[in-house]
């Protein structure tokens, strides 16, 4: 503990935990010198564009590539054809399934790529797409998920139709992939015979897309003279394609380097391996050059990886006093044509059964169903842990229609719901066990701070006069950190997390890990971990990641996991250099080890002033003397495997007022106050915190991916895919208490998915209160205009005097 | 396909470079000048993040044909530092946070420093009007916002 003026200065030059210290990545940014993948330019590069499907599901009864090939500056055409004899014409999803590379004798989405050019140029690929003529043969297109289960739904994938099994589970249908149970349903079911009190909602979550402002490429470069590849990717787990690549290319994993350098945000949209990324390598094996594919926009928003698209039927059981009975939910999931969505692989509905969310709840009982339907695969983590988001949306949504069906103050029934302090660590009725929580502090001090009292009275003064205001609330528990590997993995690999650190002799640091930054600022906050953990300065930590070559193997950034793994990883990691410097610092002072105390940035000789050794002589030490019996260096590894997921959770008031002619819903104010644990850097918490609150507000209020009944998607550019500008965003405002996880080394939980996860019930939950005095309990999303006011003119509120 | 001699001055250096009568001028910026910072979000002009200053105007160089820009001046965010000393507005964004992954903050930045000649002491209100042509995924604006402000703030200072 520093005390004096002098302890407090040497703290201060460490930035270590805690400290709001300026970014590291930021200089190369603000000076346009971040290398993101499409500034990568090799000598002898060519570009790759796809040929892609104008229909949802056709027969490709032939392609001719001879015009194309004719073009000047058009080096090869490739099809699933030239790919089947190096059998690399399908892949592996993460999920279990197989998704076509190159459409094999029928596409099953629009966009679907069909052929791959390959040319000197951007402008010559583009044109030769255009010259590669296909053939189709339109098929019955199956949209309405709802009828992929019917006797005369279209069969999607021939290529698995008589497999019992997709991959997660036994199926019952063609167009079935999995059901997924979790709970009891008997005991479940008795709760809600005998409950005095039942509601039940019909709640669709739609399809978005995450929508990183970089789209996804990459550029494949093969060396045929010394056989090796390396892969410049849009990756936010590097060391995962490193893996697939080499089980589908067949080299070794040792030739494969996989590099994700600088990436323009990723939201869960750049964890699944693309068609692009293949075909590019492929290409570059087959021409041994170096092979670019970056996609336009609209491919992106419609082929690459999109989340939720679920249609939850939520039922709570309770007494007259609200305290809850039981939880039931049943939830039908299209997951487009191919399942690869980006789960652990035991978990076809990742962590949806966090349902329970924050409250303590007796008995609950969950299914979800996933259906194959003519659209573009996915259903990933879109700034959030698997599914959590749909978990919290329907708890969320559920607390407030119990709430209004009761009579029963929507906070006072979280309140007398919550899991209490003295519970924890709570397991949940569906097998979570919550780590750690304050969840009526957090509310508390929520209601305090917006006057909660105050904005009721205002509201019932505005609804006395016929104006709509609307005031949101969602009391949300996250699980993030996937994940102990005995339960999460993927492809077989372990859920862990790495890191690697080196101290130099003059006391700088380089380390590794095996996570990989997209905007989370990584360079920054690991330094500071080290810092506290060794007392070495921050500003003297070199933090690397995204080389598979040089990084250690980690399953990479996600899921929130960077701080609850990766950050574990690296304070294990200091903690075992710690202890060899300990040894050290012993033999240099010719003291006992237990003797030394350790001191900010030295060991010191308990009760001997003057007797002390900094991390710096001690590192210098270790390369020069070591103690006999001490091997020379000063470096660890770690690889950590969680014991637990950490449960991070927060609080929100959302305050809307809506224009009952226009349907604009204008929010007033966002309050949230999130609980992520120990907090490492306050400023990059909050940052991330503004950008999930924003990403939220896009979702809940404009965000969707339509498609009309011949599968056609109608929400793949920016023009129709709603993102927030300036204009349209609110102003943020935060707080937080500090509830540190206990099995956690630092305490800390992890943060940048919470004000997503949250803030979209929170959102809802506005806007359909501001009906609520009408006999409203639920709008589905997104709450544009247009929808806000259609149901203002359903309900007559629109009557000008 | 026709090609064109064209020359321009980038970032205070002239330039010269044969393009074809269809060739997007970020595309020039990017690969023939090999400029990068400079990125390409959606080749729509609706992203802004290919923002660049052309003839004191900002422009989204995604949808201007390089033959536009022939005898003329660009400034993108490589041009925006003088002599190693930053600019303001980079200075305010590191400062403020108003930065992530990155990938926005040059369109940003060289439309913040455009905006800023327009409009050296704007109100919240005009800073989100004057920047709304340029989206952010990663921040929810409110730091970049505030680093307008604390930059317009040091500018008038000066
Ligand atoms: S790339 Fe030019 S506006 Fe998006
Ligand atoms: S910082 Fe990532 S898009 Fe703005």
């Amino acid at each position: 503990m520093a005390t004096t003026a002098e302890d407090l200065a040497r703290e201060d030059k460490l930035q270590g935990l805690g400290c709001s210290r300026k970014r590291k990545e930021d200089p190369r940014f603000i000076q346009g010198k971040g290398t993101y993948v499409d500034d990568v330019k090799l000598p002898g590069m060519l570009f790759a564009d796809m040929v892609r499907s104008p229909y949802a599901h056709a027969r490709i009864k032939s392609i001719n590539k001879d015009k194309a090939l004719a073009l000047p500056g058009v080096h090869a055409v490739l099809t699933a054809a030239d790919l089947k004899p190096l059998n690399l014409h399908w892949m592996p999803t993460l999920a279990g399934d197989v998704q076509a590379v190159l459409a094999d004798e029928k596409v099953h989405l629009q966009y679907q790529e069909v052929a791959v050019v390959i040319a000197d140029d951007r402008y010559i690929a583009a044109d030769a797409v255009e010259l590669v003529e296909v053939e189709y043969e339109p098929l019955p297109v199956l949209v309405d998920p709802h009828k992929a289960l019917d006797d005369d739904a279209p069969i999607l994938r021939e290529d698995i139709k008589d497999k019992d099994n997709a991959g997660q589970g036994p199926r019952k249908h063609p167009n079935h992939i999995f059901s997924w149970e979790v709970g009891e349903q008997e005991a479940t079911s008795r709760a809600f015979d005998e409950a005095e009190v039942v509601v039940k909602e019909e709640i669709y979550y739609p399809r978005v897309h995450p929508s990183p402002l970089e789209t996804c490429g990459c550029v494949a470069s093969f060396d045929k003279v010394k056989g090796s590849l390396m892969v410049y990717i849009t990756s936010q787990a590097p060391h995962i394609v490193r893996t697939v690549v080499s089980m589908l290319s067949g080299l070794p994993e040792s030739k494969v380097r996989i590099i994700s350098p600088d990436i323009g945000g990723g939201f869960g949209n750049k964890v699944g391996i693309y068609p692009g990324y293949v075909t590019a390598i492929v290409a570059s094996i087959v021409l041994g050059r170096p092979v670019k594919w970056v996609e336009d926009r609209m491919e992106h928003l419609s082929t690459t990886a999109w989340a939720r698209d679920y249609y939850m039927t939520g039922e709570l059981a309770a007494d007259k006093n609200g305290r809850i009975k039981g939880l039931r939910v049943n939830v039908l999931a299209d997951h487009g044509a191919f399942n690869s969505h980006a789960q652990p692989t035991k978990w076809p509905a990742g962590f949806f059964s966090i349902c329970t969310g924050s409250y303590d709840i007796p008995v609950a009982y969950v299914k979800v169903d996933g259906v194959y339907t003519n659209k573009a695969p996915g259903g990933v983590a879109y700034r959030c842990s698997f599914r959590v988001t749909e978990a919290v949306y329907v708890i969320e949504r559920m607390m407030d229609v119990l709430a209004q069906k009761l009579g029963i103050d929507r906070m006072e029934l979280r309140m007398r719901n919550f899991v209490k302090p003295e519970q924890f660590p709570y397991h949940t009725a569906l097998g979570w066990e919550l780590d750690s929580g304050d969840y009526h502090t957090a509310l508390t001090k929520v209601l305090k701070a917006v006057d909660y009292e105050g904005l009721i009275k205002e509201q019932a003064e505005k609804r006395s006069k016929g104006e709509l205001m609307g005031i949101g609330v969602t009391t949300f528990t996250e699980v993030v950190g996937a994940g102990p590997s005995r339960n999460c993995d993927i492809l077989g690999v372990g859920m862990f997390d790495s890191a690697e650190i080196r101290v130099h002799p003059t006391g700088s640091v380089i380390a590794r890990m095996g996570t990989i930054s997209q905007g989370q600022g990584h360079q920054t906050t690991y330094a500071q971990i080290i810092a506290s953990e060794l007392g070495i300065p921050s500003d003297e930590i070199q933090i690397e990641e995204g080389d598979t070559d040089t990084a250690p193997y980690g399953l990479g950034t996600y899921g929130s996991r960077s701080t609850p793994v990766g950050g574990a990883a690296t304070a294990m990691a200091a903690r075992k250099i710690h202890d060899k410097a300990r040894k050290i610092a012993a033999h240099l002072l010719e003291a006992s080890e237990n003797d030394l105390e350790w001191d900010i940035d030295r060991f010191k000789v308990k009760g001997v002033p003057g007797a002390e050794k900094t991390m710096k002589e001690i590192a210098w030490a270790a390369y020069n003397r070591p103690p006999e019996g001490l091997e020379p260096g000063l470096e660890a590894v770690n690889y950590y495997d969680p014991p637990n997921f950490t449960y991070p959770f927060g609080a929100y008031l959302c305050v809307v007022d809506i224009d009952k002619y226009t349907g604009e819903v204008k929010v007033r104010r966002f309050y949230a106050l999130d609980d992520c644990g120990t907090r490492i850097n306050p400023m990059i918490i909050e940052g991330q915190i503004h950008g999930g609150l924003n990403e939220g507000f896009a979702v809940a209020m404009g965000q969707e991916l339509p498609f009309d009944a011949e599968g056609n998607i109608l929400g793949n550019t920016f023009m129709d895919y709603f993102i927030p500008t300036t204009m349209e965003t609110p102003h943020w405002e935060t707080d937080y208490t500090v509830t540190p996880s206990p099995h956690h080394p630092l305490g800390a939980k992890g943060v940048a998915e919470s004000p997503h996860v949250g803030s979209i019930p929170c959102f809802t939950s506005a806007v359909v209160n501001a009906f609520a005095h009408k006999g409203v309990t639920h709008m589905n999303m997104p709450h544009t205009s247009f929808r806000v006011w259609q149901k203002i003119h359903e309900l007559s509120l629109d009557k000008r005097e | 396909m026709a090609k064109h001699n064209i020359s321009f001055k980038l970032n205070g250096q002239q330039v010269n470079a044969l393009v074809e009568s269809r060739e997007l001028l970020v595309h020039v910026i990017r690969e023939q000048c090999g400029q990068t910072g400079t990125h390409i979000g959606c080749e729509t002009s609706h992203c802004g993040v290919c923002t660049v200053d052309l003839n004191g105007e900002s422009v989204k160089s995604c949808t201007v044909l390089a033959v536009q820009a022939d005898g003329s001046e660009v400034m993108t965010v490589e041009g925006l530092a003088q002599n190693g000393v930053l600019h303001a507005v980079q200075e305010a964004f590191m400062q403020e946070h108003g930065l992530q992954c990155g990938f926005c903050t040059p369109g940003m930045l060289i439309r913040a420093y455009r905006f800023l000649q327009e409009n050296p002491n704007p109100t919240e209100e005009e800073i989100r009007w004057g920047l709304s042509g340029n989206l952010c995924r990663c921040t929810g604006y409110q730091n970049i916002i505030k680093a307008v402000k604390v930059a317009a703030e040091k500018m008038q200072s000066v």
